[in-house]
Order: C-alpha cells, then structure tokens, then sequence
C-alpha cells in the first residue's frame, strides 16, 4: 500500500511547482492548515493563485502575499472591513501586483464542489443585479434571474481535519470542517494537515467525512497558534 | 426630543420577531446580539455560514474552543441540539430556502427593498461572505442599521448608490429611530421612537414613507 504519511509539511510541499493553483480550507482561522501554508512559504513557490475563503483574518494566507508568492486570490472575504492593519493582499491589490476574484461565499463553495463533483457549469440567483453578475451569462429560471457560474479547480488542496487514518480517511471537528471536504475532492494532490493519526480500522466508517480516496499526503500538525485555544 | 435606541435594545425589539422552531442567521454586529434576547421558552436554531448550525452564546473566557466560532469569528457555546456541515450544505440550506429569518446589517437600503452593506467606495475593496446569499435565499430579511450616518446622512433612500448586495430583497428596516416595513406602495413607517414624529423620521430618511393610524411609538 501507498504510505501517504510525510515526515513534514516540508515534504509534503517540495514538489508544488511555480505558478500552482492552491487551494487553502479553513473559515477565519477555523479549519486553516497553518503548518502546510508556513511551509509554502519557506518553499518559495512563485505566481501562485491562491483559493481561499479568507486572507489574513485569523489565516496565514497573506503571508504569500507577504512574500510576493501570491499573483492572484480567489476568495469571498479578501480584506476585514477594519482598515487599522492593512493586509500584504491588499497593499498587493492596490499596486496592481495581485489581481482579485471576489466570490459571494456560496457560490465560492459550490464552485469547487462541481469542480471536485465534475459538473460543467451551474446556475445561482446569489448575486443577481449585483457587480457579481457583471460580464456573465444569466438566464431566468423559476422566474429568478440567475447567473452561470463555472467549477474551481486546483492543482493542490491544502486541508484541515482534526483525524486521520493511515489511509487518509478524515474526521473534521466543529466549524474548521467548511471548505475542507470540497477542496479535498477538487484538486490533482489533497494533502491533510491533522491533530492526530490513528490506525487503519480505527475510525468508525459512518463517521468518515472525507474518504481517503481523495487524499494524497498526511502530515502531522507542526505549529500551534498563539492565542487561539484547541482543547 | 426623540430618544434613539440603543443596539440592545434595537435587538430585543427585533427578537420579538422569532418563532419557535426558526432558522435564523444573524450578522455581525447589532443583528448578532439578538442572540441574547431569544425569548425564554422558545427555541431558535442559530446558523452561521461557516456550517455551525445551533450557535448559542458567547464563550466564557477561558472556555474558549477554536474549532467553535460564528460568522464573525467569535467564539460561543453551542446549544444541546447543535451540529455541524460543510460550506456546500450550509449555503445550500441558505440557497435553498431554509433559513426562516436573515438579520443583516446595511450601508444603505431603497424604497423598493434594495440592499447594499459589502462595498464601502472610499475603501475601494470591500469583502462580501456570505451577504449576497443570505440576501438571495432568506425566506425573510431583516436590516439592522443606524437610520443615518454619522455625517446625519441618510441611509434609507430614493435607490442605493453604493453597490448592491441584493435587489429588492429586504422585507423590513429597523433603525435606531423607526421600524419600517418594504410594501409594493413604498415604505410604510411602522413604528417609531420614543419623543419622535413621523415627520421628524421623514426629515431624516431619503425616500418618501407613509403612515397610517396604526403607527405607534415602540414600547419595550
């Protein structure tokens, strides 16, 4: 059997080329995989579009922004609405160096399910007569107005769960679960960061959130966050 | 001399718009401490989009859990019936139609029911969430926000000039001077605060409203 245990997020990261697509779970800092974002960074991967529900609000994703890694982000909740620490995104943003693409969160999560779940394109009311329609087909349905909207795909997928087996299987634990099992499901490599590893058998298979069939690589968790309290 | 409401108490009026057995999603700020005014007896299912459904109150400090947060990032505590799904079932359950109440906060909102709350212009960026689906899917929606800027501006208006979360989606307003209700005849001014009059709310908001004899003052 494949072993999909790494010895470090270093490993686990060495081969994501320049100009990458990645894909980051986690909602605020919930769910996030710290470990293999810090270790992105030291690999120094360039032009990296970036996918991810949030950048620098609890998360460590604007640290590739920091870095000059990051050339685009797609996301739902790119700056906090505070303006008192402006992010290395935003600064980017502003100089024109990093381009956004702003997603309502709903159709950012259905947008990487088709693409894990292979559906061409799919229709959504979220964002009808808003800039979000702008320049894209729409149709009336359910007399609604509704606007097309196509999958989000990723070279890797960089995601977050509380267990793991042997095998990959995933456990997630409360709200870090979000974005998680979709992106695990919608990139070439899926590489779970986890709290803890156990045995094969030793997770009851009703109780599997993602299959290990979609996941490549398992490290263990490397850092623990300040502040933030994990019991 | 009109008596503007306070956030709390602006949120235990809106609280008062809970049924037993509601879905609800609230958002940050004013809308998020309705939470604290549930009435007793009642139970109320509490959604953040991050797929936590069954949020409760504030965690205790030092009972804080990372993996326990709302939409706004804060911790809580959850309630006995609580569980979790991931973002494609929680914005299905918000698309779908399942969530009975949206309370949401505004920038500003038209005559016809128009939202705007994502996109400040003199930010130039701005981050939308879950906005715009809660806005599209709520069987019902709620706005919370101050009547006017702290410019006296108003924020009730003719049609938003700021970028829109939603078109025609709000079904009624509540402000720290009035509640108002979005009607196919324009708004119609329900209630109104303490000390003030219909025309003193009209002078402040940017769009005409209507009354009727039924308008009272708000009673806590």
């Amino acid at each position: 059997m494949i072993e999909k245990l790494y010895g470090s997020a270093d490993e686990a990261v060495a081969d994501v080329p320049d100009g990458a697509t990645v894909m980051f779970g986690g909602f605020v800092a919930a769910g996030s995989p710290d470990s293999l974002i810090l270790a992105l960074v030291r690999r120094g991967a360039r032009n990296l579009t970036v996918i991810a529900n949030n950048c620098g609000f609890g998360d460590y994703v604007d640290k590739l922004a920091e870095s000059g890694q990051m050339r685009k982000l797609v996301a739902s909740f790119p700056v906090r609405a505070s303006t008192t620490n402006v992010s290395a995104f935003e600064r980017g943003f502003r100089a024109g160096t990093i381009e956004l693409e702003l997603v309502p969160q709903g159709t950012f999560a259905e947008r990487i399910r088709a693409g894990g779940c292979g559906i061409g394109a799919f229709f959504t009311p979220t964002g009808a007569g808003t800039v979000v329609a702008e320049g894209k087909e729409t149709r009336l349905l359910n007399g609604r107005e509704q606007i097309l909207e196509y999958p989000l795909l990723a070279d890797f997928a960089f995601v977050r769960a509380q267990t793991a087996d042997r095998f990959g299987n995933l456990v997630y634990r409360g709200a870090s679960r979000n974005f998680n099992p979709l992106m695990a499901m919608a990139a070439g490599v899926t590489v779970a960061e986890v709290d803890e590893i156990v045995e094969i058998g030793a997770l009851d298979p009703n109780h599997v959130h993602t299959p290990g069939v979609f996941v490549k690589r398992i490290v263990r968790k490397e850092v623990q966050r300040e502040g933030v309290p994990r019991p | 001399m009109i008596e503007p409401l306070g956030r709390e108490m602006l949120a235990l009026l809106i609280a008062r718009e809970l049924r037993d057995g509601f879905v609800v999603n609230l958002g940050i700020g004013i809308p998020t401490l309705v939470s604290g005014f549930i009435p007793a007896g009642m139970r109320v299912i509490i959604h953040a989009e991050n797929g936590f459904l069954g949020c409760g109150p504030l965690a205790e400090p030092g009972l804080e859990d990372a993996d326990y947060i709302n939409a706004g990032g804060q911790y809580i505590t959850p309630v006995s019936e609580h569980c979790f799904v991931d973002s494609a079932v929680s914005f299905g359950l918000i698309r779908g139609g399942h969530i009975d109440l949206a309370i949401m906060g505004g920038l500003q909102v038209s005559a016809a029911g128009d939202l705007a709350n994502w996109f400040r212009p003199e930010r130039g960026i701005g981050s939308i969430g879950g906005a715009m689906d809660l806005a599209t899917g709520a069987k019902r929606i709620i706005v919370a926000m101050e009547h006017t800027t702290k410019n006296g501006e108003p924020k009730i208006v003719e049609r938003c000039q700021y970028p829109l979360t939603g078109k025609a989606v709000v079904n009624t307003i509540y402000t720290d001077l009035a509640i108002l209700d979005v009607t196919s005849q324009g708004l119609l001014l329900r209630e109104i605060a303490p000390g003030a009059s219909p025309e003193e709310i009209q002078a402040r908001t940017g769009a005409p409203l209507h009354w009727t004899p039924a308008l009272k003052e708000m009673e806590f």
